[in-house]
C-alpha cells in the first residue's frame, strides 16, 4: 500500500464465455496476475465495470465478496496456499465448510475430489508430506470443492518441473472438459498452448487475443 | 458458541499448534498463579497482625505502677509504687459517666495448681466480672466470676481451655475442685481466648478472694478500663487519650510522683496501638495490591503480545481462507474463540494450582505474622475474566484488521 499509486492495468476489454479455457500470457509487470485477482474478487479495480455471472461486481463488502468467491470461484496457486496444519482431505473440506456443509458431508464430498486427482491414498497427509505436484493436485481439488462457475489459476505451474506440470495440466483440462470455466496466467509458452485461447498482455494492454488449437497434454507424449 | 463445527475447528488448530496454544496458556496461567500466591500471602500477614491485636478488646485502657526513676519532693529514685482499691474507686468514680467495662486486677506468676494427680503452674488473676470482656474471653464451659462471688469471697476459679485440657484431658471439670497453692477453689467456669494457648494458661478468681488469699490487703497490681463507644475512630481516639492522660496525672498526684516520671505510671491505650495496626494492615494490603496490579498488567501485555503475533502468524492463512469463501466475521469468531477459550482454561488451571499449593503449603508457612493465607475467590475470578478479556481485546483488533483487508494483501504475507 505504497504512497505512489502505479497504473497496473490500463484498459482491458475481453470477456469469457463458459466452458471456456483461457490463459493470460505477458513478461512480468504486465499486470496478469493482478487482472486475475481483480477477475477473483481478490482484488479491486480502481475504474470500470466486471461482470460475473450476470452480477456486477463493484464496492462490494468483504462479506458479500465472500459469498461470492465461494459460490463462484474456485481458485490455483503459484505457491498452492494449503493450510500446512490440516490434512490434505480437510483442506479440500475447507471451502464447503465456509458454505455450510455438514461435517459428514464434507468430508464425502472432499474424499470424492481427492480420488478425482488420484490422491485418495494421501487423504490424511499433511501439505509438508507430499510433493509439489501432490501439493497442487489437492489445491485444484479444493478449488472444486465448493463447485465454483469458473477456476483462476495463477501460475499453477511455476513451482513444478516439466513431468509434473504437464500431469496438473492434463488434469486442468479434464476439468474443462466436464464443462469449467477455467483461466490460468502463465508466462511458459507451452502451458500457454494447452488452453484453448491465448490473451497476451504488455504494460496494462492486451497486445494480442487468439483462439489456439489446444495441444493435450498427454503425459506419455512427453515422455 | 454453541456450534459444534466451529468447536471442531478450534480443537483441531489447538492440537496442530501446540507450543502457540502452550505459550499463551503459560503466560495467562502464570499470571493467575503469582497473583494468587501474592494476594494470599498479603492477605496472611493481615491476618497475622489482626491476630496479634485482637487478644484483648480493641479499646482497653491498662494502668499498672513502677518502681518510681525521678526524684520528687524529696523522695529518692527507685521507690516502688502500689496502686489499691482506693486509686481504683478514684479512677471510677470521677469517669463513671464514660467509663464502660472496670475492673482492679491482682495476679500472681506460676501458683502451682493440682487436681487428683495432674497438676501445672499458672498465672493466677483476681478479676472483677467486667474483665471477661476487657480480656476478650468467651466461655466454653459455666459461668464467669458474678458480683455476690466478690462480695462473698467466694473460691471460685474460671480456668482456662489449655488449664482444663493439662489437669482434666477432657473429664467434666465444673464442679469440681481444684488446688492452687494450697487451697481448694470449685472450678465454675472454662473459657477460651482468641489470644490462644498463653492467654488460655490462666486462672481467674474473685479479686477480693485473690487479695485475701494473697494476704495483699486491698493492693492491686493493675487496673483495665474500656470507654462508652464513641460514633467513630477519631472521637474514640481522643476520648481514650484524654482519659489515658487524666489517670496517670491523677496516680501521680497521689503517690507524689514526678509529673515528668516515665516509669512509675504506665498506661497502654490499646486504641492507638490498633490505630498504628490498621494503618500497617492498610499499608500492607495496598503494597499487596499495587503488586498484584502491576503482575495483571503484565499479564495483559504478555496475552496481547502473543494474541498480536498469532494474528501475524495466521495472516496468510486467513488470506487463503478468505480466497475460498470466508466470512470476515467467521475469521474473527475463529479467533476469538480460540484465544478465549485457551485463555479462560488456562486462567482456570492456573487458579486451580495456585489454590491447591495454598491447601497445600498454607499450613507450612503459618508463622505469628502469617495466618491462614487465603484469597477471595470473586477477586481470583475477576482476574481471571479480566487476563481472558484483555487476550480477547488484543486479539480483536489485528484479527478485525486482518479479515478486512484484501484478501491479496493477505495472501502477499509472509
Amino acid at each position: 500500500m505504497g504512497k505512489n499509486s502505479l497504473h497496473v492495468l490500463k484498459g482491458i476489454n475481453f470477456s469469457v464465455s463458459e466452458g471456456e479455457m483461457v490463459s493470460i500470457m505477458g513478461s512480468s509487470g504486465s499486470g496478469k496476475s493482478t487482472l486475475l485477482n481483480i477477475l477473483g474478487i481478490l482484488d479491486e479495480a480502481d475504474e470500470g465495470t466486471y461482470t460475473l455471472d450476470g452480477t456486477m461486481i463493484k464496492n462490494l463488502n468483504e462479506k458479500v465478496a465472500a459469498r461470492y468467491r465461494n459460490k463462484f470461484l474456485g481458485f490455483i496457486f503459484q505457491s498452492f496456499n494449503l493450510i500446512n496444519y490440516k490434512s490434505a482431505l480437510d483442506n479440500v473440506a475447507m471451502p464447503l465448510y465456509y458454505q455450510g456443509v455438514k461435517r459428514n458431508v464434507r468430508t464425502d464430498k472432499a474424499m470424492h475430489y481427492l480420488e478425482k486427482v488420484g490422491l485418495a491414498d494421501w487423504a490424511s497427509h499433511l501439505p509438508n508430506e507430499l510433493s509439489g505436484g501432490q501439493k497442487q493436485r489437492v489445491a485444484i481439488a479444493r478449488a472444486l470443492a465448493s463447485d465454483p462457475k469458473v477456476l483462476l489459476a495463477d501460475e499453477p505451474t511455476g513451482a513444478l518441473d516439466t513431468k509434473t506440470s504437464y500431469e496438473v495440466m492434463e488434469l486442468i483440462q479434464g476439468i474443462n472438459d466436464e464443462g469449467k470455466t477455467i483461466l490460468i496466467v502463465t508466462h511458459e509458452d507451452d502451458i500457454a498452448h494447452m488452453t484453448k485461447r491465448i490473451v497476451n498482455l504488455k504494460d496494462g494492454l492486451i497486445i494480442d487475443d487468439s483462439v489456439v488449437s489446444q495441444v493435450r497434454a498427454k503425459t506419455e507424449s512427453y515422455v | 458458541m454453541f456450534n459444534i463445527e466451529r468447536w471442531q475447528e478450534i480443537f483441531e488448530a489447538i492440537r496442530k499448534n501446540k507450543l502457540r496454544t502452550f505459550l499463551t496458556g503459560l503466560s495467562v496461567a502464570s499470571g493467575i498463579f503469582i497473583l494468587v500466591i501474592l494476594l494470599a500471602i498479603g492477605e496472611g500477614m493481615a491476618n497475622g497482625v489482626e491476630k496479634e491485636f485482637e487478644r484483648d478488646a480493641t479499646n482497653r485502657i491498662s494502668v499498672w505502677t513502677n518502681v518510681t526513676s525521678v526524684e520528687h519532693k524529696g523522695m529518692n529514685p527507685g521507690r516502688i509504687i502500689e496502686m489499691d482499691n482506693r486509686d481504683y474507686d478514684m479512677a471510677v468514680n470521677k469517669n463513671s459517666d464514660r467509663i464502660e467495662l472496670k475492673s482492679g486486677v491482682f495476679s500472681r506468676w506460676g501458683q502451682l495448681t493440682t487436681y487428683k494427680r495432674e497438676n501445672g503452674s499458672y498465672r493466677v488473676e483476681g478479676v472483677f466480672p467486667d474483665y471477661q470482656f476487657l480480656e476478650n474471653e468467651t466461655l466454653v464451659a459455666g459461668r464467669y466470676i458474678n458480683q455476690s462471688d466478690i462480695n462473698t469471697n467466694e473460691k471460685v476459679a474460671i480456668i482456662g481451655n489449655q488449664v482444663y485440657l493439662d489437669l482434666f484431658k477432657e473429664q467434666n471439670a465444673l464442679g469440681e475442685y481444684i488446688d492452687i497453692t494450697g487451697i481448694k477453689f470449685k472450678v465454675v467456669g472454662i473459657y477460651s481466648d482468641p489470644g490462644g494457648e498463653r492467654e488460655e494458661t490462666r486462672i481467674f478468681i474473685p479479686l477480693t478472694t485473690a487479695q485475701r488469699i494473697y494476704n495483699a490487703g486491698n493492693k492491686l497490681r493493675s487496673m483495665a478500663f474500656t470507654l462508652e463507644k464513641q460514633d467513630n475512630f477519631e472521637d474514640a481516639l481522643a476520648a481514650s487519650e484524654a482519659f489515658s492522660a487524666q489517670i496517670e496525672s491523677d496516680i501521680k498526684t497521689k503517690h507524689s510522683i514526678a509529673p515528668n516520671d516515665e516509669r512509675a505510671v504506665n498506661v497502654n491505650n490499646t486504641l492507638e496501638n490498633t490505630k498504628k495496626f490498621y494503618d500497617l494492615n492498610n499499608m500492607i494490603r495496598w503494597f499487596f495490591w499495587g503488586v498484584g496490579i502491576c503482575t495483571i498488567i503484565a499479564g495483559v501485555v504478555g496475552v496481547s503480545n502473543i494474541m498480536l503475533i498469532i494474528v501475524k502468524e495466521r495472516t496468510k492463512e486467513i488470506g487463503i481462507r478468505k480466497a475460498i469463501g470466508a466470512q470476515p466475521w467467521s475469521i474473527i469468531g475463529m479467533i476469538l474463540h480460540e484465544s478465549i477459550f485457551v485463555t479462560a482454561i488456562a486462567g482456570f488451571v492456573g487458579l486451580i494450582l495456585s489454590l491447591f499449593l495454598l491447601q497445600l503449603v498454607g499450613p507450612l508457612i503459618e508463622t505469628d505474622y502469617i495466618r491462614n493465607p487465603s484469597v477471595d475467590f470473586s477477586v481470583a475470578i475477576t482476574t481471571v475474566v479480566i487476563l481472558v478479556v484483555a487476550g480477547a481485546g488484543a486479539g480483536f483488533f489485528p484479527a478485525y484488521r486482518a479479515a478486512n483487508i484484501k484478501p491479496i494483501e493477505a495472501l502477499r504475507d509472509e
